[in-house]
C-alpha cells in the first residue's frame, strides 16, 4: 500500500546563500503519476534526491506518512534512514544498473535492504524474492532474460530492468529522475506506460521527472512546474496553457 | 610592430627544440660521460669479463643431477613462502585498499591505510627480508613476512586506485534500495572491481614466486639460500640446475596464472580452455562508460 509524501519548506544550499531549492511545499498522495517538469539546472533532480536523501537537504522537512506512521525523512539517519530508502523506489536516468552484474542479481539488489551482508556475499535471497523476480521480469516484458549481463541489454531494456528493480523493494512510493531522457521516443513512452500501470497495480504513487512535456501532458495525472528553485504550477495535466510553460520555461519562440 | 612580427613568422621552424630542451639533452649526455668514467670502466675489463664469462657459461653444464632432495627441498619452501605470503597479502590488503579509497571513506580512513601502503611499497622485499630476519630470526617466517609487506605494497595501490575509478551511479542505486554499507561494498564495489582484483593478484603470486627464490640469499628460507651456497662453493653445475628449475617454476606459475584468470573473469570452463578456446566467448553490446 501506498505512502503519501509531505514536503515542507523544503531549501537546498550547495553553497551557503546559493539555494537551488527555494522554500518547496509539495504534497503527494493517492496513487497517480506526478509528472515534475521545468527547466535545466533548476532543482528537479535535487528534489527528488533529497526524498531519499541521496543528497542532504539544507533546511526544512520531507513526511513519509502512511496509516498514522510518519517518518521525517529529513532528520533521520543510519538504520533509521536505510529503512525509510527501503519504502522507496526509485529509477534513474542512466539507468545505474550494476553493469557486470546479471539481470536477475541487478533485481536483487532491490532486497539488499532486507539482507545481510553474510547471504548477500553468498547470494542467499528468500525464494518468494527469487519467484517475485521472475514475475517481475516477465511484468516488464524481460522473461529468459535472468541470466544475461546487464551490460548486454540495450537501453530499453535495462531501463526496464531498473523498474523492475526498484520494484522489487515492494515499495510505497517510486520516484523516476528522468527516465526517458536516455532513450527513444518509442521506448520513452513504453517505458511511462510500464510506470503508470505499475504505479496503478501496486496503488503507490509515482513522481517522475521529465524534459518531454508532451509525455508529462499524455501519463501524468498531476503536473508540477518548477522554475527557478519554486514551484510555480500544481495541478491537472489540461492546464498546461501556453501561458503557463512560458512561465516554466520562459520565453516563447519555442512554443510556436 | 606588423613588419616584425611577418619576419619572425616566416624564420620561425615548426618543431624546433626549445633551448631549455636542448641544454636538457646536453646536461643528460655529459653526465653519462662522467658516470662512465667514474665506474673506472675500460676496455681491457671488458674482454676479459667476458672470457671469465664464457668459462663460467662452460662451467654451467651439463647440470648436476646429485643432489636433487636438496634441490627440492628448497623449492619447496620457496613454493610455500610465495603462496603464503600471496595469501596474507591479498587477505590483508583488500580491507586496507578498502579503507583506503577516497571516494568511499572519510580522510580519518584513507590517510592511515595510504600510509601503510606506501610504507609496504617504499623498500625493496630484499631489504624488508632483512630486517624481518634480524626480527624473527632465520627461516622461512622471515621471507613470508617480508613478501607479504611487499604483496600489500603492489596489490593494495593498485587496488585503492581500481575503487577509486569505479561509476558512483551504481553505487547510488544500490545505496538507494536502502542496503546497508557492506552491503554497497558486495554488491556495487566489488562487482566493478573483482576482474582487475583478480589480475593484481596473480600478478603478484607470480612476482612472489620469483621473489621468494630471492629471499634465501639474506636467510629468509627458500632455494635462495641453496642458490647462494653453491655460488660459493663453485658448484656451477648445481647453481644451473637451480636457474633451470627456477625458470621452470615461473613459466609454470604463469600458465597458473593465465588459467584462473580465464575460469574467474571470462568464464572457460577447463575443458574448453584445454580445447583452446581462449579469448572472449560472446560477443557484448557496447557499454557507455564502463567498455
Amino acid at each position: 500500500m501506498g505512502a503519501s509524501l509531505h514536503i515542507i519548506e523544503l531549501v537546498k544550499e550547495y553553497r551557503a546563500n546559493q539555494p537551488v531549492l527555494k522554500g518547496i511545499n509539495l504534497d503527494i498522495t493517492g496513487d497517480g503519476l506526478t509528472a515534475v517538469i521545468g527547466p535545466s539546472g533548476t532543482g528537479k533532480s535535487t528534489l527528488l534526491r533529497c526524498v531519499n536523501r541521496l543528497i542532504e537537504p539544507t533546511r526544512g522537512r520531507i513526511l513519509l506518512k502512511d496509516e498514522g506512521n510518519s517518518v521525517d525523512l529529513a532528520s533521520i539517519r543510519g538504520q533509521a534512514l536505510r529503512k525509510a530508502r527501503r519504502r522507496i523506489g526509485m529509477v534513474f536516468q542512466e539507468y545505474n544498473l550494476v553493469e557486470r552484474l546479471t539481470v536477475m542479481e541487478n533485481l536483487l539488489t532491490g532486497r539488499l535492504g532486507y539482507t545481510t551482508a553474510f547471504n548477500a556475499w553468498r547470494r542467499r535471497f528468500e525464494p518468494s524474492d527469487i519467484q517475485y523476480a521472475y514475475e517481475l521480469l516477465e511484468t516488464v516484458g524481460l522473461q529468459g532474460f535472468a541470466n544475461q549481463r546487464a551490460d548486454a541489454l540495450s537501453g530499453g531494456q535495462r531501463q526496464r530492468v531498473g523498474i523492475a528493480r526498484a520494484l522489487m523493494q515492494r515499495p510505497q512510493m517510486l520516484l523516476a529522475d528522468e527516465p526517458t531522457s536516455s532513450l527513444d521516443p518509442k521506448t520513452s513512452v513504453e517505458i511511462m506506460e510500464l510506470l503508470l500501470e505499475l504505479g496503478r497495480a501496486q496503488r503507490i504513487p509515482v513522481i517522475v521527472n521529465i524534459h518531454d512535456v508532451e509525455l508529462a501532458r499524455r501519463y501524468a495525472t498531476r503536473i508540477v512546474g518548477m522554475s527557478g528553485g519554486h514551484i510555480v504550477y500544481d495541478g491537472a495535466p489540461d492546464g498546461m496553457t501556453p501561458d503557463v510553460l512560458k512561465e516554466i520555461y520562459g520565453g516563447e519562440s519555442w512554443l510556436s | 610592430m606588423a613588419e616584425l612580427k611577418v619576419s619572425s613568422a616566416q624564420q620561425a621552424r615548426p618543431f624546433a627544440l626549445s633551448w631549455q630542451a636542448r641544454a636538457g639533452l646536453v646536461l643528460i649526455l655529459v653526465y653519462a660521460v662522467y658516470a662512465a668514467t667514474q665506474l673506472g670502466f675500460s676496455w681491457d675489463r671488458f674482454q676479459s669479463g667476458m672470457e671469465l664469462g664464457a668459462r663460467f657459461l662452460g662451467r654451467l653444464f651439463p647440470p648436476s643431477v646429485e643432489r636433487l632432495d636438496v634441490l627440492w627441498k628448497g623449492i619447496a619452501e620457496s613454493m610455500e613462502i610465495a603462496v603464503l605470503a600471496s595469501m596474507l597479502g591479498i587477505l590483508l590488503s583488500l580491507p586496507i585498499s578498502l579503507l583506503g579509497a577516497r571516494n568511499l571513506m572519510p580522510a580519518w580512513a584513507t590517510w592511515p591505510s595510504r600510509a601503510i601502503i606506501a610504507l609496504c611499497r617504499s623498500l625493496h622485499p630484499v631489504i624488508v627480508a632483512i630486517i624481518f630476519v634480524k626480527a624473527v630470526g632465520f627461516g622461512a617466517l622471515a621471507g613470508v613476512l617480508a613478501l607479504t609487506v611487499a604483496s600489500i605494497g603492489f596489490i593494495g595501490k593498485l587496488f585503492t586506485e581500481a575503487i577509486e575509478e569505479i561509476s558512483l551511479k551504481q553505487v547510488e542505486a544500490v545505496r538507494a534500495s536502502g542496503a546497508s554499507f557492506a552491503n554497497v561494498i558486495i554488491f556495487a564495489v566489488m562487482p566493478q572491481v573483482f576482474a582487475r582484483f583478480v589480475g593484481f593478484s596473480t600478478y603478484q603470486l607470480d612476482s612472489n614466486l620469483r621473489n621468494s627464490t630471492m629471499v634465501g640469499i639474506v636467510g629468509a628460507g627458500g632455494i635462495g639460500g641453496t642458490l647462494f651456497s653453491a655460488f660459493q662453493r663453485f658448484d656451477y653445475d648445481f647453481v644451473c640446475t637451480i636457474l633451470l628449475t627456477i625458470i621452470g617454476i615461473i613459466m609454470l606459475g604463469e600458465i597458473l596464472a593465465r588459467v584462473v584468470r580465464a575460469i574467474l573473469l571470462d568464464n572457460v570452463t577447463i575443458s574448453e580452455l584445454f580445447r583452446g578456446r581462449t579469448g572472449p566467448t560472446r560477443d557484448r553490446a557496447p557499454t557507455g562508460d564502463d567498455a
